[in-house]
């Protein structure tokens, strides 16, 4: 597991504030195989991250509470999946899964192994 | 002077009393709180002595009322102030009007005994005093010399505090009529309310209709239902005893006062236990159905049925583990820590239970020798399945894990111990509102264990064919009703 606690080096940061908290989810998320955003006090979100380990895949998380622009990120992953919980949430080569609820469902019904091999996060 | 005697009292009492029942019923009954009424003095009327005893509580329900002749008279006796005046003794009360003073009680007493002509006898003593006051409160005392000279000024005076009675007692009639009113209208309004929940609670029983009625309403209903027939059913032998052995008006008094310890106890019980109550009855409900269903379908097998008619029975065994969810997941939103807890199961599914219910890879794991002949395709399927309901497992149960250690860590933030006991009242507030928070997500917990024990279960059923799934689902049943078998038998087990 990754954690990303700063993505972008000092002197890029004026660029950085006009950036609009969606893009940088969107960012953030292409980067890598499997992203995930979370809070370091969020109890689901470290259910998801075992989840995730236990599948032997390595995310990377972004913990917004730690984040100095975490608030604006985690007010704009409210309205991305309309629910009043920001966190847990995940994205797999670089598009939305969603939170525990859809990440659950699609492993059960088997559709996230493939999609993990598919970006690379999974080999068999 | 106004004077009782002890011998006339005797024989009059009676008359008297009942001419004080025609003016009013138990005066000044406050009826608008119980503990009015607590506050309120009764004038114990004894066969044999007139006695005034102030200051007994009538404390609500639990007090016990002394009547005395059969009719009680409750009546406010405030401090009373005496007042000389010219050889008549009147008693005045500081207390307001409308409230049934004593004065107004003693008066029409007196104006009756006066009525009845028996002054006479009791105005020639010389020194008498007004019998009972057994708690030295009340002691009127007449002075002899000046009662002639003003025996006119007495009759008019007393007159007019004989009118001066009967209007306050019909003021105080109107005031109590005005009570009964009301208390009849909640009544009334009680009654619809149960008729309605009875209502409810016959849509229920009958089907699962759930989106036809909001599935609250209706485990409320069926709370009102279980409540009203134990009202009705219940204490009405006890209704009869208070009827039978006491006077009309402390009958209605009684009545008034348990409409409104029922409508109180009512609505305590149902904010109570309607959320753990309401789920149990409703999953009971649900697992004799659920029973059927399987039995139906253990013949449909059996009897060799076409594989169209066979995928409907499992059609419907499939939707009916839907409603336990939705049963479930209501359940947890009124009390998750009943569902959590188990209780609602028999003891040794409990024991083994995960997270509020059935553990999914348990079960495929019985299945998974319980279902051949399967397909390469299908035991592959099966396989996966089994292992990454497991992983979800897993991470549900570390995450819950994760739940519990923060929730220690939180209550221990602030210091513990002898010492600690006297820290900073807003970092307690503050330990106890991140901790609320903290046990929030436990439903949400609760919730995701559900949503993968369905969704395992239509895996499965997407897995399978017709006949497999409807092999799968009997299987499933057989091994939780044996669990439960165990569990009767344990508890009737004989011990030593």
């Amino acid at each position: 597991m990754h954690y990303q606690t700063q993505s972008w080096g000092g002197y890029m940061a004026p660029r950085n504030m006009s950036v609009d908290p969606l893009e940088r989810i969107q960012k953030l998320a292409s980067e890598n195989a499997v992203v995930i955003f979370s809070m370091s006090t969020c109890c689901m979100c470290h259910a998801i991250k075992r989840l995730f380990c236990g599948m032997g895949v390595n995310p990377t998380v972004y913990e917004l509470d730690e984040d100095p622009r975490g608030k604006d990120m985690e007010k704009a992953l409210m309205r991305l999946l309309g629910s009043s919980s920001a966190v847990p949430v995940v994205f797999i080569g670089g598009k939305l899964v969603g939170a525990m609820d859809r990440v659950m469902a699609s492993h059960i019904n088997g559709t996230l192994v493939p999609l993990l091999k598919e970006a690379g996060a999974l080999w068999l | 002077m106004y004077l009782m005697d002890r011998d006339d009292a005797n024989s009059r009492n009676h008359s008297r009393f009942s001419d004080l029942g025609e003016l009013d019923h138990p005066t000044g009954f406050p009826h608008d709180d119980a503990v009015d009424l607590s506050r309120n003095s009764i004038y114990n009327m004894k066969h044999d002595d007139v006695s005034i005893v102030s200051n007994i509580n009538l404390g609500g329900l639990n007090s016990s009322i002394e009547i005395g002749v059969g009719e009680g008279v409750e009546v406010d006796a405030r401090p009373l102030m005496f007042q000389k005046d010219a050889g008549v003794v009147t008693v005045a009360s500081s207390a307001p009007l409308g409230n049934g003073n004593f004065e107004n009680w003693a008066e029409s007493v007196i104006a009756d005994s006066q009525q009845t002509d028996t002054s006479t006898d009791v105005e020639n003593d010389d020194k008498t005093q007004f019998r009972g006051a057994h708690h030295g409160t009340i002691v009127v005392v007449d002075s002899m010399d000046h009662s002639k000279r003003t025996g006119d000024q007495k009759t008019l005076r007393r007159l007019a505090q004989n009118r001066e009675a009967a209007r306050k007692s019909r003021l105080r009639k109107k005031a109590y009529v005005q009570q009964l009113e009301n208390s009849r209208l909640k009544l009334t309004q009680l009654e619809q309310e149960l008729q309605r929940a009875r209502q409810q609670g016959v849509f229920v029983a009958t089907g699962y209709s759930g989106d036809q009625i909001h599935p609250l309403g209706g485990n409320e209903g069926q709370f009102k239902l279980l409540l009203s027939s134990l009202i009705h059913g219940g204490p009405s032998h006890f209704y009869e005893a208070i009827v039978r052995k006491l006077p009309r008006a402390f009958v209605l008094c009684a009545c008034l006062q348990l409409t409104e310890f029922h409508c109180s106890l009512i609505s305590l019980l149902m904010t109570m236990f309607s959320g753990a109550l309401a789920f149990d009855m409703d999953y009971a409900r649900w697992l004799d159905e659920h029973q059927r269903l399987i039995n139906e379908l253990r013949c449909a097998v059996n009897s060799n049925m076409a594989d169209n008619d066979l995928r409907l029975l499992v059609d419907g065994v499939m939707t009916h583990y839907d409603e336990v969810f939705r049963l479930k997941s209501l359940g947890a939103k009124s009390d998750a820590f009943h569902m959590l807890s188990g209780m609602w199961k028999t003891p040794a599914e409990r024991c083994f239970m995960w997270l509020g219910g059935f553990r999914s890879s348990e079960l495929l794991k019985i299945l998974g020798n319980n279902l051949e002949p399967l397909t390469d395709h299908q035991l592959m399927g099966i396989c996966n399945l089994q292992q990454s309901s497991q992983q979800a497992e897993d991470a549900l149960s570390q995450g819950m894990e994760a739940l519990q250690q923060s929730l220690a860590e939180t209550l221990s933030s602030t210091p513990l111990g002898p010492a600690g006991g006297s820290g900073n009242v807003a970092d307690y507030m503050g330990q106890m509102a991140t901790s609320m928070g903290k046990l929030a997500t436990l439903e949400n917990f609760l919730h995701q264990a559900d949503l993968l024990r369905q969704q395992t279960l239509q895996q499965m059923h997407r897995i399978l064919t017709t006949r497999q799934a409807a092999r799968a689902l009997i299987v499933i049943n057989d091994y939780l009703s044996r669990l439960r078998a165990l569990s009767s038998l344990w508890l009737a087990r004989p011990r030593d």
